[in-house]
């Protein structure tokens, strides 16, 4: 257990010092970069030292350290608001998006897969095959105007983008989501059909359990544990997605956040998007694989 | 009987993009003319996919935007195939502080999920066709390096690798005649997975203007168009999309088939 925590240790610094040297990799100069060229030589001397970037390397990457402990992740250079208010107002939406996406991916993902493993070989699992190999071939910017051209436009059920209306979650949801449960389909057949054929389902079966229980309290607990972990790592994985996601539906979450710095070259904007979702992914890993050693007691970390 | 097996179509359609693309050098299309008077029309004689935005025509697009996103998926996973190897080799030989250092700086690459990383590489060095090779090949050399890396450290204590050693071979010819060969079918299993995620990701990278830049052709930036006219004129988009699904699918379910018969585990 704690050597998981401190195997994180260097990995956060790792991503911590990543982030800081992306501003460094602008080919030329950032500050010349991000205020066009019709900037005063004295606004850029300005910028350059609010941005700090006229320090050393090193002081400058203490600073970025220094602030980022005090929940200071600078300011926009166009608007001047400090990131962290822009954060903040973007995170629960992102965080909404993910969750939603999760839940339809476990919903759809988990009964599919256990329908496919049980009936293997058969209509079912070629059909659930055929479906989750099919989804994860539409990545977010095809599956998401897909999604909003039947159900937006042609049958007119939901909204086709925006946020305004309780329904408008649903499409990028569903967009999200739908990747997942392919990878969760599969994961969850191939772990099932491992356990089915190990002894302790049989035992299960040959004391004349239902086969409900046999399935879905002994195999499924078994076949689960290797899915939780996917479900983990992907659940990080989310929050990628939802950078194309939300640039479809123009969902106003941290991905679109993202994406307009990117545009308006508003660095620090871009620099603290990453590194939240970069460090959102590593906490969601850490969280998982320290469930998994709740979940099998076989896997202890000393 | 069933003239074409499930496994072939893959190959099929693989090699149906592969040819197109050639052909397409042979005809004198013109993925970048405008045509007014066609703005949107729908797929008709003269246009067999219909026009896009500026009455360009999406069928002579859709093959340009092939031919970018197969030469940047080919080209990066040549490079990164080469440069993974060769680093997960040497950490896998060396082992040490070597390979530390190597697992440390893989760890902090995969700690940024999916396309996140490429997205910011993209977006500090700025668009553009070798910009986008270039974010591209920063990212997708780590899966390489580990998986060479942990074949390389069970392969290292093996008989044929000691007794080579011990006859005094050269790293490089353990590396190269005694390591490698064994190592080929994981990594073409892995090269072949990636080169559709390379695919994917190219698009992404276009699709949120990072990539190839206005006008000329790439599917994700078609996408992002045909988005926009999704209403008046859906054949632009499930044109680009189904193409993009179809490759995609294709080189995914040819991983599947190669690594059942290289007898990968994954």
């Amino acid at each position: 257990m704690l050597k998981r925590l401190l195997a994180v240790v260097p990995v956060v610094f790792g991503v911590l010092l990543l982030t800081f040297l992306l501003v460094h990799l602008v080919p030329g100069d950032p500050v010349e970069v991000m205020l066009g060229e019709s900037a005063t030589s004295a606004d850029r001397a300005q910028l350059r030292s609010e941005l700090g970037l006229d320090q050393p390397l090193a002081i400058q990457f203490k600073n970025y350290l220094v602030n980022l402990s005090q929940g200071d992740f600078g300011r926009s250079i166009h608007t001047h608001t400090p990131v962290s208010v822009l954060l903040k107002a973007r995170i629960p939406a992102t965080a909404r998006l993910a969750l939603l996406a999760f839940v339809i991916a476990i919903f759809i993902g988990l009964p599919l897969g256990i329908a496919a493993a049980l009936k293997a070989h058969h209509w079912p699992d070629k059909l659930a095959t055929l479906l989750s190999l099919s989804l994860s071939a539409m990545p977010p910017f095809w599956l998401g105007p897909l999604l909003m051209l039947v159900f937006a436009l042609w049958l007119g059920l939901l909204p086709v983008s925006g946020m305004e209306n309780p329904g408008s979650i649903v499409l990028p949801a569903l967009t999200l989501g739908f990747g997942l449960a392919a990878i969760l389909t599969r994961m969850t057949r191939a772990s099932l059909l491992e356990v089915l054929h190990e002894d302790f389902v049989r035992t299960a079966r040959a004391k004349g359990l239902s086969e409900r229980t046999v399935i879905l309290r002994h195999a499924m607990r078994a076949a689960l544990l290797p899915v939780v972990t996917v479900l983990g790592l992907q659940l990080g994985g989310l929050l990628a997605g939802a950078v194309i996601t939300e640039t479809v539906f123009g969902w106003e979450g941290l991905g679109r956040l993202l994406v307009e710095s990117i545009e308006k070259r508003d660095y620090p904007v871009t620099q603290a998007c990453v590194l939240v979702i970069a460090l959102a992914y590593v906490f969601i890993n850490l969280m998982t694989d320290l469930l998994y050693t709740q979940l099998d007691p076989r896997v202890r970390y000393s | 009987m069933r003239l074409i097996s499930v496994r072939q179509w893959p190959i099929i359609v693989i090699l149906f993009w592969i040819l197109a693309v050639l052909f397409a050098q042979l005809f004198d299309l013109q993925p970048n003319a405008i045509a007014l008077e066609r703005i949107l029309a729908a797929p008709d004689g003269e246009a067999w996919l219909g026009n896009d935005d500026l009455g360009r025509d999406i069928l002579s697009r859709l093959l340009a935007g092939a031919q970018v996103s197969l030469f940047i998926a080919i080209t990066v996973t040549s490079i990164t195939l080469t440069f993974g190897t060769l680093l997960g080799l040497v950490a896998g030989y060396f082992g040490g502080w070597v390979d530390r250092l190597l697992m440390h700086i893989t760890d902090v690459f995969l700690a940024f999920p999916g396309i996140l990383l490429a997205i910011a590489f993209a977006a500090v060095l700025g668009p553009g066709l070798n910009n986008l090779v270039l974010a591209l090949c920063l990212t997708a050399w780590v899966g390489y390096a580990r998986l060479t890396r942990a074949q390389a450290l069970s392969l290292r204590n093996r008989q044929h690798v000691l007794a080579a050693e011990s006859l005094g071979a050269t790293v490089p010819r353990i590396m190269g005649r005694h390591m490698l060969p064994l190592l080929a079918a994981p990594l073409m299993v892995e090269a072949t997975y990636s080169i559709a995620g390379l695919v994917i990701a190219e698009a992404s990278l276009s699709f949120l203007g990072l990539g190839i830049q206005a006008p000329n052709a790439s599917w994700g930036a078609m996408l992002r168009d045909g988005v926009r006219y999704l209403l008046v004129a859906p054949h632009f988009v499930l044109a680009v999309g189904i193409s993009l699904m179809s490759l995609v699918l294709a080189i995914n379910v040819m991983g599947d088939t190669l690594r059942d018969i290289l007898d990968v585990k994954r």
